[in-house]
């Protein structure tokens, strides 16, 4: 063999490691597995919108309106009496409509005279991800195809309409029924704009703050062996707890000092979510109230004890400064499967399997939570503490067994087939 | 008294028995060594008397505490010194033994450093970083924070390993001055020289066993043997 081939040879047997294809193709089932369960996006946009019409006029344009309503959606409710608004709502939320739609008496009437007629639209929103809102955008594009086949009515009619109104005859009146809330002005496109903020900075703020923390504590650990230090620091007089909650309190404030960091890079942007455009969030009722901060504020601190006592563990196992690196990525692989999910989906609107796997990793809650209290679903975010305060406790727990075990210092011993033995010491 | 007794102590890795059965005991001011080739059960033996390690059957006293029992008892009056120890790089040397000494003095931990500052004798050197430290260096520096403690029992895993004649003498010379005050010294060595010019008793281990004990003198007296390592030939031959 030349000695080009020798050295390639040799090179592709290091790199051609398990650490360096698992995470890879970890990451690869990852993208996968979200994608076929977020479904297919081009499929639900072409998809029909479930909907639901009441049409208390009887002239000619209205005729038009519930004409294309009907070609282009799955019309699941009809009447013509807008006291049936009610029961239109509840057969929609049975049958996972998207909106009522409510088409007044004088709807041609008040074209016909040069003023804008009233579409009234009551949303029915599921979820604030950024692709629960796919459906609501669905149903935004037929509005606008209504607009424009009336203005086409009114101009090859010859009506005798201002240009104004040709061109816009219609205006649209939004009321979102999300989570137990009447939300009066505004569409579900409009709430997801102004809840954007949380759905992306919030989950990209802790999974920095996981990751960043978290490699701290194994880097931790694993210099401590690198170094030679760790043998000495163990027959000190120090309790093992004292040890690994030392390590963990020093990573946690380290992580909560880059926390303040990114939220201080943030604030303008944050402040653009107090006030999204015309539309108060506090009129709406949705901003957090001091208790709601208090259980915001425990559960980002429980986490950030429960990922660092879980690395604290992994931490244990690294041999050195590179394996650390290496262990450093089932945190991030935790920290961004929620990141991704929180992002675009809620949790409301999730299948059965992500939901449990969404709620299994202890760090979701903190990323769930500002949206599950802004909508006062308390029993989200406490069962999120509890749970991840007792997955914290159990990765102490664990990481002080394994401190007072000879694992630390010493390798596996691996028995091999036919009796023989394998020993390993690090 | 003994400061340290061993009774039948047995350490398996797994399968392997590391150290199998030994026995022993060190007396107040004593320098016992443990001397054999490597992989014999030293460090295992050193390890496991410093609470590092789990017994896996027998029994260590040292001084009035079990060993198993109360480990935490034993860290406050031990010193371990591991053959390939190193500091925490991005400290000086006073810092670390500043570090140290935290542990076992709270509230007035500068005597303890004091003391530690003038073991190493380093001079100006121990307020620069560890990092910038030579092989010798930072031996002395461990040295100086194993000693510093006045341990009742110093532990010491192949004290001068790797280091220069003049450096090893050095700390040779410590570790008899510390003796003399009081610590009982339980150190081990493949240098067998070394162990012969330092130890007031030694052992020699091999397989995880002790094959021989007794004063250096006694031995060589016995095995007709100019040094120790003509006795530690003979002995496992």
């Amino acid at each position: 063999m030349s000695a080009l081939g020798n050295i390639l040879k040799k090179e592709a047997r290091e790199l051609m490691t398990p650490t360096t294809f698992i995470p890879i193709i970890l990451i690869a089932i990852m993208f996968g597995t979200l994608g076929n369960a977020f479904g297919n996006i081009e499929e639900e946009m072409q998809e029909k919108p479930v909907i639901g019409i009441i049409n208390s006029d009887e002239g000619n344009l209205s005729f038009i309106t519930t004409s294309i309503i009907q070609n282009y959606s799955d019309v699941v409710f009809k009447s013509n009496n807008i006291s049936e608004k009610e029961k239109g709502l509840e057969e929609l939320k049975d049958k996972e409509g998207v909106a009522l739609l409510i088409i007044p008496s004088d709807f041609s009437e008040r074209i016909l005279n040069n003023i804008p007629s009233e579409i009234e639209i009551n949303w029915i929103m599921k979820g604030a991800g950024i692709l629960d809102s796919i459906s609501s955008s669905v149903v935004e594009n037929l509005v606008y195809i209504i607009n424009r086949n009336l203005s086409i009515e009114l101009i090859s009619t010859n009506a005798t309409v201002n240009a104004t109104i040709a061109l816009n005859p219609t205006y649209r009146n939004d009321t979102t029924y999300f989570k137990g809330r009447e939300l009066k002005g505004v569409s579900p496109g409009d709430i997801t704009n102004i809840l954007s903020s949380q759905s992306t900075l919030i989950p990209i703020v802790m999974m920095m703050v996981i990751i960043m923390a978290g490699s701290t504590v194994i880097s931790s650990m694993a210099l401590e062996k690198e170094n030679k230090t760790l043998e000495t620091l163990l027959t000190l007089p120090v309790n093992r707890i004292s040890i690994v909650a030392g390590k963990i309190i020093a990573s946690a404030i380290i992580g909560l000092i880059l926390a303040v960091i990114y939220m201080i890079g943030y604030s303008n942007f944050l402040g653009s979510f107090e006030i999204s455009g015309q539309i108060n969030i506090i009129d709406l009722g949705l901003y957090l109230s001091p208790s709601d901060f208090l259980l915001l504020g425990l559960s980002v601190f429980v986490t950030l004890i429960a990922a660092l006592s879980f690395c604290m563990l992994l931490g244990t196992m690294a041999k050195n400064y590179k394996s650390a690196q290496t262990l450093t990525f089932p945190v991030t692989l935790l920290a961004l499967i929620p990141m991704f999910i929180t992002m675009f989906k809620d949790f409301d609107t999730l299948p059965i399997a992500l939901k449990a796997l969404l709620f299994g990793i202890p760090f979701s809650h903190p990323m769930m939570a500002p949206r599950a209290l802004l909508f006062d679903d308390y029993l989200l975010v406490i069962s999120g503490i509890i749970y991840v305060a007792i997955f914290a406790i159990i990765m102490i727990i664990l990481a002080v067994w394994v401190f007072k075990t000879d694992r630390l210092l010493t390798g596996s011993v691996r028995r091999k087939k036919k009796g023989r033995s394998l020993f390993k010491l690090k | 008294m003994a400061v340290v007794d061993v009774n039948n102590l047995v350490k398996k890795y797994g399968p392997i028995e590391a150290v199998n059965g030994i026995s022993f005991s060190i007396n107040r001011g004593e320098i016992f060594g443990l001397i054999g080739p490597n992989g014999a059960g030293k460090t295992t033996t050193l390890r496991v008397l410093s609470t590092l390690l789990k017994i896996t059957s027998g029994s260590i006293k040292i001084m009035e505490f079990d060993l198993q029992k109360e480990p935490d008892e034993v860290r406050k009056i031990i010193s371990y010194l591991p053959e390939d120890a190193g500091a925490y790089k991005n400290l000086s040397g006073r810092k670390y033994l500043e570090f140290i000494a935290n542990f076992f003095q709270q509230k007035n931990p500068q005597q303890m450093v004091s003391r530690g500052i003038e073991i190493a004798n380093l001079g100006e050197r121990i307020d620069d970083k560890v990092d910038t430290y030579s092989k010798g260096m930072m031996r002395k520096l461990l040295v100086g924070r194993a000693i510093m403690t006045e341990p009742k029992l110093a532990i010491l895993d192949e004290p001068t390993s790797g280091l220069d004649v003049n450096n090893a003498q050095e700390i040779r010379r410590l570790v008899k001055s510390t003796a003399r005050a009081g610590t009982t010294v339980l150190l081990s060595s493949h240098n067998m020289l070394e162990v012969e010019f330092m130890c007031d008793r030694i052992a020699l281990i091999s397989n995880g066993k002790i094959v021989e004990e007794g004063t250096p003198s006694n031995l060589m007296q016995k095995y007709n043997a100019k040094n120790i390592e003509e006795v530690f030939t003979q002995v496992v031959k």
